[in-house]
């Protein structure tokens, strides 16, 4: 994915906050032994943030210049570019950066200063690297050098021409900033021993004292010649500058680098000629290729495989050196190519000087005897190689001296180790006698960008070679800074984030800090009682259909895409608007069921449920979106709206607002040349080939289960369906196949909102079953501080007016109206916020109030009814009541409908202000008032869904009480055999029944009726009537699950002709199936027309099931379905597919045309009209079936005894279809079953334990908050006229008999809505209504003009 | 002449009418800004003294919604 580092998940996530990709580390970092950031560094370098990569590179050591030059770079090697083209020049960039940066601008980070003393032996890379790291660690570090200057082989080994003094000497002396004190010319042994280091407080010491003597030759003449001396002495004594000519002819025995810098260093010193010998072949050289190269190009002459045998000399001076050829065996055990003698092959050189470079070891002197030192057979110092600690507890010792000569970078990460392990051992922890070894190299890395074009590496300048030799002058120079960003842009950032932790620096909220940029993946475990997965789907990806072009052609798009078009934040603001050419579109046609119910293109057989309404939706809001004709056409298969209201929607889609219905499968989709436009071609139902050309296409994507879910469910050892969604039983649709593992949603079948909200919380419902115990014992109760008693206190009031946006600031004056506040009686303080509802503000507001004393606090902004509780939580949160708060409405009721008319809009705002304010200064608090909720149900209905919320409610420890209107419990599913999954619904109600009657926590009222009911949430008194005898339960919560039945009818003889059946009646006589022959179903009788405009959603699938059992114990029979849309959503698909392979005929009839049934001998005659065939089919059937339609029970007067709503068909309304499914807008009354539409049992249970969920969430608090808004009578001023009892609709205000006085009205709280009605009746002005006060309103009136 | 703009106080029901009025605000509807509203929390609330003080005030018209 082309996207950096740091990003946003996706555009519109909430938190809008930005996540970090880490994964694993650059293999260019993991080569470097010092563990260097390299990609942090190129990157900074390509952004020309120079300092910014210095500042990395001083992360991991103190010598960026240094390093800059004479790295061997091994993490070149591993550069992931040399897969496309050449490695990256990572050294080159490191020296450019250097280049650019004084390091003396770099401030010194803080450092906490310590007492503890280290010494450090040796001022090499090794004893420098340790000395910064303990310094920044905050550690008194001296360093004690015997030579007359700091740097060690840095200074004494490499030649000025490959690190020039100036750079080596301005690191070194930046050392001292950190405080790290350096003694030069102090040997040890000799100025200071060891023991005194001691003794003048070091705790620790570290030994880096390099390998300064060069290994000998071991051939005759070097003990006795004059002119043979070791590579270190040579290059030391010229860089002490003892040695400043040389003449003559020089051989350099070796092929490493000090055999390269000696020879170049020779030529400059004015020898005739040198030759370095290197027994191996130029392959096997350990310096760099292109360090070779120069060397032979300033005239140094290389004898590849080639050995010396001995030194020959004249007057004990040497005159030459004599050598023979070698060749190189095959690779050894070690992989290494030996070289061996070739006979008969000396040569000799002429000579003056004959200089080994064939190896060092460390002048260990009198020092590891001296302090018992373990050295071993190489003359090495032995440590322990993870701390680096000798046999000395407080001597450490790191770098040459312990592995022989070896590169900077190497020390250097001793260096980094040896300060670790010296502060653990300082602070006094445990050192580890064993350790890991590092972990393999992760690597998953970012994947080259797909079309990455090769790019040349950056070639390097140098210093032509006629300059060269008559001084020191550095020949490698620093590449330009054009060249050095093209050559950091080749870098593939391998690693995701480089770690620069510029987000860091320039993150002002503080939100990236160096913590929160470390958090990692982490593995948490949680100990949890249940689990619920709701996982979700992916829609459908139809780039893999290639004849819908949806891949290649911009004005095809997903439903998805369209969503984003509609949208007001989406890419075109909401308005209309098509890819290609940003035009309108002014026909576009919807294509339904792409992945879904398709084999043949996709392995989705099932249907996706949502896809049709959604199509349809999407069509009717784009053609209200068009302020022009916009033809909209909707190309499908069966129109599945099986929901509750879609069936209106659908037909209102079509008769409304005009959108066209066309039942076809579209097969191919052409462009038409030289336009974006595209020809559709598709048959209709009677076999007529069409085309149609539309500006724009939509296609309908289907709901599939991502990858990653399937995994999860692998994981976790449930099952899945044949299409991947989770297997659960039909009569417990929420649990998977695994105990204590829950289901909603999508993942469980392909389906809507409503239900997938119902699901939500009938999978809470059962997860809180078998955790009912452990209710409420991880529960933090929210505590608010002590309310401030404002008794007597003058009003301070407190305005914040909100700019919400631009939404008021760009309409009203605010400014203005801040300041006019400020000039308002009582007003104490006033304030302008951008967004007065951010979480900051609220914070700010806080503490405002208690700075200012402020005792009333006005917020002008949105309108109270969605924002009143978030600042009366705020103002709480200070101290204040909540009830000492107003708020000004300029937003809804202003800014946005005066936008055209900004005076007027900002006079407005003045005046709400003003009025908010008169009626703040007579707010007082009002105490709160709680009641406390009866802890039990009372169901109505005690069919399956009355039943499971009887036993949610019974098994939570809620008593539950059903009421049932017949003498039996069951209702529907009485009559039902088995589910569409084929379970046995017979065998499962008994047992329903069973555990119903049996649970002592269930009482069940039969032959009952309700006939009355009072109260409110937490308490409801319902008069019940059983047998002659009426009962009142007292109750916390109403569960409404009326249920439903199959509807009489009168078509098609129904009632007239005994072969004319109903719904089971058939399934239930096996004795007429036995001998019939051909049977007809006829779907939708009284559905989906004039008087039920509703779909009964369940007798598509009811139907087919029964035909199926039908065919299977009679395949001879014949069965046919007439029907107008075959809606067996989900899964349900898989039986009209069997159905339909099994030989049952599937004809569509029209509502306008439906089968005709007369009587004829022994049978009926069905005539239907087959629109495939455009003829009419004649059936001799033995039996026809009728799936009528589903209807509810008399609700009428439940409804009017609890005051909930009906729709036009008898369903009871819920409070939202989506939000709020299972619950009325009245608190403590909810809703399950077919009373709320038709449906299938498994969506019955799952609603029936959803609604118990939301009720349980009353009960289990124990009591409920009640407005205390409400009215208040004085007693002094009543006189009983009892006009208030009148008129109060809920019976919240009675007349009580007062001795002496006659009657006077009281108040009744719990059940008062506090609407007013008797504060506005009362003749005598006796009654007030706390918070919307006489004196209150008149102030606002007064204040308004 | 400045032409009469009139002054109108509206009591407006919490439930019903205040929440129409915050729709049609939603629903960006543009009408004459001479409107001032008193939230009640039911039209029921509204004293016949109300209006009257409302007059009394020098207000133009008095609208009650609910």
């Amino acid at each position: 994915m082309d996207r950096k580092a740091v990003y946003k998940p996706y555009a519109q996530a909430i938190p809008g906050a930005f996540a970090i990709e880490k994964i694993d580390t650059a293999p260019c970092r993991v080569a470097c032994p010092a563990n260097l950031n390299v990609q942090g560094y190129v990157a900074m370098v390509k952004m020309g943030k120079y300092r910014e990569a210095v500042e990395i590179i001083m992360q991991d050591l103190p010598f960026p210049g240094i390093l800059g030059r004479i790295c061997p770079h091994g993490c070149e090697k591993s550069c992931r570019r040399l897969e496309l083209d050449e490695a990256i020049s990572i050294r080159e960039l490191k020296r450019v950066a250097a280049d650019h940066v004084d390091l003396s601008d770099i401030p010194v980070p803080e450092i906490t200063s310590r007492n503890e003393k280290v010494a450090i032996i040796g001022s090499g890379p090794a004893g420098l690297t340790a000395a910064y790291f303990l310094a920044l660690d905050g550690y008194q570090v001296s360093v004690y050098e015997s030579m007359p200057e700091a740097g060690g082989m840095m200074r004494y080994g490499i030649p000025e021409h490959r690190l020039p003094r100036t750079v080596l000497d301005a690191e070194i002396e930046n050392l001292k900033r950190y405080g790290i004190q350096i003694h030069t010319h102090t040997v040890i042994g000799r100025d200071i021993t060891i023991e005194e280091l001691r003794e003048h407080g070091a705790s620790a010491i570290f030994l880096a004292i390099g390998a300064w003597k060069g290994l000998k030759l071991r051939i005759p003449g070097e003990e006795t010649s004059q002119g043979v001396s070791d590579v270190t002495a040579f290059l030391r004594e010229v860089h002490l500058g003892n040695l400043k000519k040389l003449g003559g002819k020089i051989v350099i025995i070796g092929g490493g680098h000090s055999a390269l810098d000696a020879a170049r260093v020779a030529l400059r010193l004015g020898a005739g000629e040198a030759h370095i010998l290197y027994r191996r072949s130029r392959t096997e050289m350990l310096a760099e290729p292109e360090e070779v190269e120069e060397t032979e190009k300033e005239g140094v002459k290389i004898h590849f495989l080639s050995a010396p045998i001995s030194i020959s000399s004249k007057n004990e001076k040497v005159t030459g050196i004599e050598c023979i050829r070698t060749r190189l065996t095959e690779k050894d055990t070690t992989g290494r190519r030996r070289p061996i003698p070739v006979e008969g092959s000396e040569f000799f050189i002429e000579a003056n000087y004959i200089i080994p470079a064939i190896g060092q070891e460390p002048d260990l002197g009198n020092l590891a005897k001296a302090q018992d030192l373990k050295v071993s057979k190489w003359n090495l110092l032995e440590v322990n190689p993870e701390t680096l600690q000798t046999n000395i507890p407080d001597i450490f010792a790191g770098g040459d001296v312990i592995s022989g000569p070896a590169t900077v970078i190497e020390a250097v990460e001793a260096g980094q180790r040896v300060a670790k392990y010296i502060a653990k051992y300082l602070q006094g922890e445990e050192l580890p006698a064993e350790w890991q070894d590092e972990p393999p190299m992760g690597t998953n890395w970012v994947a080259p960008p797909k079309d990455e074009p090769t790019k040349d590496r950056l070639k390097i300048p140098t210093l032509p070679v006629e300059k060269r030799i008559s001084g020191y002058e550095e020949v490698n120079l620093c590449a330009d800074e054009e060249s050095a960003k093209q050559e950091a842009d080749r870098c593939l950032n391998c690693g995701g984030c480089c770690e620069c932790y510029q987000c860091v620096a320039v993150c002002e909220a503080e939100a990236v800090t160096l913590e929160t940029h470390a958090q990692q993946e982490e593995t948490t475990t949680i100990n949890v009682g249940s689990v619920v997965l709701a996982p979700g789907f992916q829609p459908f990806d139809p780039s893999k259909f290639d004849n819908y072009n949806y891949a290649s052609h911009p004005n095809i798009i997903t439903s998805t895409e369209f969503e984003r078009i509609l949208s007001a934040t989406g890419p075109f603001m909401g308005h209309l608007t098509r890819i290609s050419d940003k035009k309108e579109p002014k026909k576009i046609a919807w294509f339904q069921c792409i992945g879904s119910r398709d084999l043949n293109r996709c392995d989705n057989p099932y249907c996706s449920s949502v896809c049709c309404m959604y199509a349809v939706k999407e069509a009717v809001i784009a053609k209200e979106h068009a302020d022009y004709d916009l033809d909209c056409a909707i190309f499908f298969m069966d129109m599945r709206t099986p929901g509750k209201d879609f069936e209106k929607y659908y037909n209102d889609a079509k008769d409304k607002h005009g959108v066209r219905f066309i039942r076809s499968r579209v097969h191919t989709i052409d462009r038409v040349p030289e336009t974006d436009d595209l020809e559709v071609r598709y048959v209709t139902e009677s076999g007529e080939e069409k085309k149609e050309i539309f500006d724009m296409i939509v296609l309908s994507v289907g709901m599939e289960i991502s990858p990653e879910t399937i995994n999860l469910a692998n994981n976790l050892g449930i099952d899945l369906t044949q299409g991947n969604f989770c297997e659960t039983k039909n009569f417990k649709p929420f649990a998977t196949s695994r105990d204590g593992i829950f289901v909603c949603g999508a993942f469980q079948g392909p389906k809507d909102i409503p239900e997938s909200v119902m699901e939500a919380s009938a999978a809470a419902c059962s997860a809180g079953v078998s955790l009912a115990p452990a209710r409420g014992s991880l529960i933090k109760e929210k505590a608010f501080p002590d309310e401030t008693d404002i008794t007597g206190e003058e009003p301070r009031i407190g305005i914040f007016v909100c700019n919400c946006g631009i939404n008021i600031g760009g309409i009203a004056d605010v400014p203005a109206v801040v300041e006019y506040a400020k000039g308002l009686p009582n007003v104490a303080y006033v304030e302008e916020n951008l967004f007065t509802c951010s979480q900051d503000t609220q914070k700010q507001m806080a503490e405002v109030i208690k700075e200012q004393n402020l005792n009333r606090i006005v917020v002008a902004a949105c309108t109270p009814r969605t924002h009143e509780p978030l600042f009366q939580e705020t103002i709480r949160n200070a101290g204040l009541n909540e009830y000492l708060f107003d708020m000004a409405n300029i937003r809804n009721q202003c800014t946005w409908v005066h936008s055209d008319d900004k005076e007027h809009a900002t006079e407005k705002s003045k005046d709400l202000v003003r009025m908010a304010v008169a009626r703040a200064s007579l707010l007082e608090p009002i105490p709160d008032i709680s009641v406390d909720v009866n802890p039990s149900a009372l169901i109505i209905g005690g069919g399956v869904a009355g039943m499971t919320t009887a036993l949610g409610f019974a098994d939570q420890g809620f008593p539950a009480i059903i009421v049932e209107k017949s003498s039996v419990l069951g209702g529907a599913a009485r009559d039902l055999s088995k589910t569409w999954k084929g379970q046995d619904i017979q065998q499962y109600l008994s047992e329903l029944v069973d555990k119903v009657e049996q649970h002592s926590d269930i009482k069940v009222l039969r032959n009952a009726e309700v006939v009355g009911a009072s109260g409110f949430v937490g308490n409801f008194e319902t008069q019940v009537v059983v047998g002659n005898q009426t009962e009142t339960v007292e109750h916390g919560v109403v569960m409404v699950a009326t249920g439903g039945k199959a509807a009489d009818t009168e078509e098609y003889l129904y009632g007239k002709n005994p072969r004319v059946t109903r719904w089971h009646d058939l399934e239930h006589d096996p004795e007429k199936l036995k001998n019939a022959e051909i049977i007809v179903f006829i779907q939708c009788v009284g559905s989906r027309d004039e008087n039920r405009p509703y779909c009964s959603r369940i007798c598509c699938t009811g139907s087919i099931l029964q035909a199926i059992s039908i065919k299977q114990s009679n395949p001879d029979a014949r069965v046919f379905i007439l029907y107008r849309d075959i809606r067996t959503y989900g899964e349900k698909e898989y039986l009209y597919k069997k159905a339909r392979e099994m030989g049952v005929v599937f004809v569509r009839y029209s509502l306008d045309n439906k089968p005709k049934i007369t009587e004829i001998e022994n049978g009926l005659q069905v005539d239907v009209f087959d629109p495939i065939l455009q003829k009419n089919l004649r059936i001799q059937a033995d039996y026809v079936n009728l799936a009528t339609a589903i209807e509810p029970a008399q609700n009428h007067k439940i409804s009017e005894f609890y005051k909930i709503p009906l729709n036009a068909e008898n369903f009871f309304m819920e409070a939202h279809a989506k939000l709020r499914p299972v619950e009325f807008a009245n608190d403590g009354i909810f809703l399950c079953g077919l009373a709320h539409y038709p449906k299938a049992m498994e969506e019955s249970i799952s609603q029936a334990m959803a609604a118990t969920s939301r009720a349980i969430t009353v009960l289990a608090k124990g009591s409920v908050q009640i407005s205390p808004l409400v009215s208040q009578v004085d007693a002094e001023k009543c006189i009983g006229c009892g006009l208030c009892a009148e008129v109060c609709p809920f019976n919240a205000i009675m007349l009580e008999e007062i001795e002496g006085k006659g009657y006077r009205a009281k108040n009744i709280s719990a059940s008062c809505k506090g609407c007013g009605l008797c504060a506005s009746s009362c003749p005598q002005q006796a009654i007030d209504m706390l918070h919307f006060r006489d004196r209150q309103i008149v102030a606002s009136i007064c204040a308004a003009v | 002449m400045k032409e009469f703009e009139p002054k109108i106080v509206a009591f407006l029901c919490n439930w019903c009418a205040y929440a129409g009025a915050d729709l049609a605000g939603v629903s960006r509807l543009q009408y004459p800004p001479n409107i001032r509203t008193v939230r009640v929390m039911c039209s029921g609330r509204v004293d016949p003294l109300f209006v009257l003080q409302a007059f009394k005030q020098g207000c133009d018209g008095v609208l009650v919604a609910g």
